[in-house]
């Protein structure tokens, strides 16, 4: 199973210094292998060190501590096979949503009406036809969100790293998002790490979720979640609901952890 | 129209106050001739020729200073706000070089230089270059890590994405250190002209002052000053351009 598996992440600590104080063990000998085009939730409370190991798959923090590998090279920095999307869209302000959604596309070699006839695919796709010269600072943060989405794509990476995507939404655009981000990686299969801590968007979105457990943050369960959600009213079927119960009930003791860790 | 009128009313009231005061002798019209006489002597100045070869000159001076203050000003501050190594040899040498009264080495450029535009380009470059490196420097510094990351995930190489990610981020603060600069441009080219130059305005100010044709001095005075509200009324126009994507909300 190890064997095909596209991303390895093998007993992987890390350790930062923040600015004042001690040292921080930030994960602890995590362990974890996800397959080609799987979608994978990493879930936890804040601060377990899940969009750590984020950065890290992405290539933005080193590994000192044990290895990740893709595809069996280790990450050595970020790259376009990875595409990432960040809690609060990281678009460049100065660029128009065209132009945002050009840019990994110009880091390609591709013909100039290549690269135009797919920012323009991806921006009808999302729905922001008609936003292409609209700046980020005149989109609202469902809209940013769905043109970081559509940069993204836009380059077609094997791998989309996102963190804690939907964060930033109002629950209706959230359940709207979530959606399209399922038909998307439908039509086109990707491997997805999708870090979040909400169980019904993990239960809802991935295939497993893997739960982790407050600092130092550890893998404590990988839980099958892989069952048909094509149904609109998939929340309130059981399969659903006990799920989200069984996971709720792993990721509840680590909430509880987190915050006397924090009132400490 | 009218509001650009409404905006500058006081402008206009004080050239009033200026002409009645003076031309009813209230203060000596020798110190502050009236505004027509200035009018009429500054016309002079610029039949002959005298005001602009003189304008001429001093703003290929400032020019030149100013744009090389930009071009290595910036691109200073960004290295070092991306390299340490490069802060921590030259953070030092700007922080106490910054508070330096520039026109303090006015003789000392002379002495390298000689009395020509070289010496003056000179002043002003050092003169306006620093205001340009910490403005590049505390905006290359306040970029935002995500956006950093975005473009290197995106297939952006180190010195691509300092160019597309670090030098825009740095944008607004950079350009209000030009605007300082700009300033500072025209205050150290008119001193060193009016010190130690053989032309330009403030050469200009200081020879009919020195001769009491202080009607025409006044003429080449309100020129400056002109001249330098122009040039920052013209540079905040472009400011506002190239900021346009951050002033651009719903």
């Amino acid at each position: 199973m190890t064997a095909n598996a596209q991303i390895v992440i093998d007993q992987v600590s890390h350790r930062y210094r923040p600015p004042t104080g001690r040292e921080v063990l930030a994960l602890e000998n995590v362990s974890l292998s996800v397959q080609n085009r799987e979608f994978l939730a990493l879930l936890g409370p804040s601060g377990c060190g899940k969009s750590t190991l984020l950065y890290m798959i992405g290539g933005f923090l080193p590994t000192v501590t044990g290895a990740i590998r893709i595809d069996g090279k280790p990450v050595a920095g970020p790259g376009p096979d990875r595409g990432v999307v960040f809690q609060h869209f990281a678009l460049f302000p100065w660029k128009t949503v065209k132009s945002n959604v050009l840019y990994g596309l110009e880091r390609m070699q591709l013909p100039q009406d290549e690269r135009d006839r797919r920012a323009q695919a991806f921006i009808e796709m999302v729905g922001l036809a008609g936003f292409e010269d609209s700046y980020p600072s005149q989109l609202s943060g469902g809209m940013k969100q769905r043109a970081a989405i559509a940069r993204t794509l836009a380059f077609d990476p094997k791998i989309l790293l996102m963190d804690e995507p939907f964060g930033a939404l109002d629950a209706q655009t959230r359940g709207l998002m979530q959606a399209e981000l399922l038909n998307i990686w439908r039509r086109t299969p990707k491997t997805v790490i999708f870090v979040t801590h909400d169980v019904q968007e993990a239960v809802f979105l991935a295939e497993r979720v893997a739960v982790m457990s407050a600092r130092p943050g550890q893998i404590k369960a990988v839980i099958d979640t892989a069952f048909d959600k094509t149904d609109p009213h998939v929340f309130k079927s059981k399969t659903f609901v006990d799920k989200v119960d069984e996971i709720w009930g792993l990721v509840r003791d680590e909430a509880i952890k987190a915050q006397a860790g924090r009132t400490k | 129209m009218k509001a650009v009128l409404i905006r500058y009313a006081p402008l206009l009231i004080l050239a009033i106050v200026w002409q009645l005061v003076s031309q009813f002798e209230l203060v000596s019209s020798t110190a502050l001739p009236p505004l027509t006489r200035i009018a009429e002597a500054w016309f002079s100045l610029l039949t002959s020729g005298e005001l602009l070869k003189n304008a001429v000159s001093s703003l290929y001076r400032g020019g030149v200073g100013l744009a090389l203050a930009i071009v290595v000003g910036a691109a200073l501050g960004i290295a070092m706000a991306w390299w340490r190594p490069v802060n921590v040899a030259l953070g030092p040498l700007v922080e106490a070089f910054y508070p330096m009264p520039k026109s303090a080495l006015i003789p000392v450029t002379v002495i390298w230089l000689g009395f020509g535009d070289g010496s003056k380009i000179l002043l002003i470059f050092l003169g306006c270059m620093l205001p340009v490196t910490i403005g590049a420097f505390n905006g290359a510094r306040s970029s935002e890590q995500v956006l950093v990351w975005s473009a290197r995930s995106m297939g952006a190489s180190r010195l691509r994405m300092l160019w597309d990610v670090v030098v825009p981020s740095a944008l607004p603060d950079l350009l209000n250190g030009i605007r300082t600069a700009l300033a500072l441009a025209f205050i150290l080219m008119v001193t060193s002209e009016l010190i130690v130059a053989r032309e330009g305005l403030g050469n200009l100010i200081g020879y009919l002052g020195a001769n009491g044709s202080y009607d025409a001095m006044y003429g080449v005075v309100l020129t400056v000053a002109f001249l330098g509200f122009a040039a920052d009324r013209i540079y905040q126009i472009f400011m506002h351009r190239m900021l346009a994507w951050r002033d651009m909300a719903t």
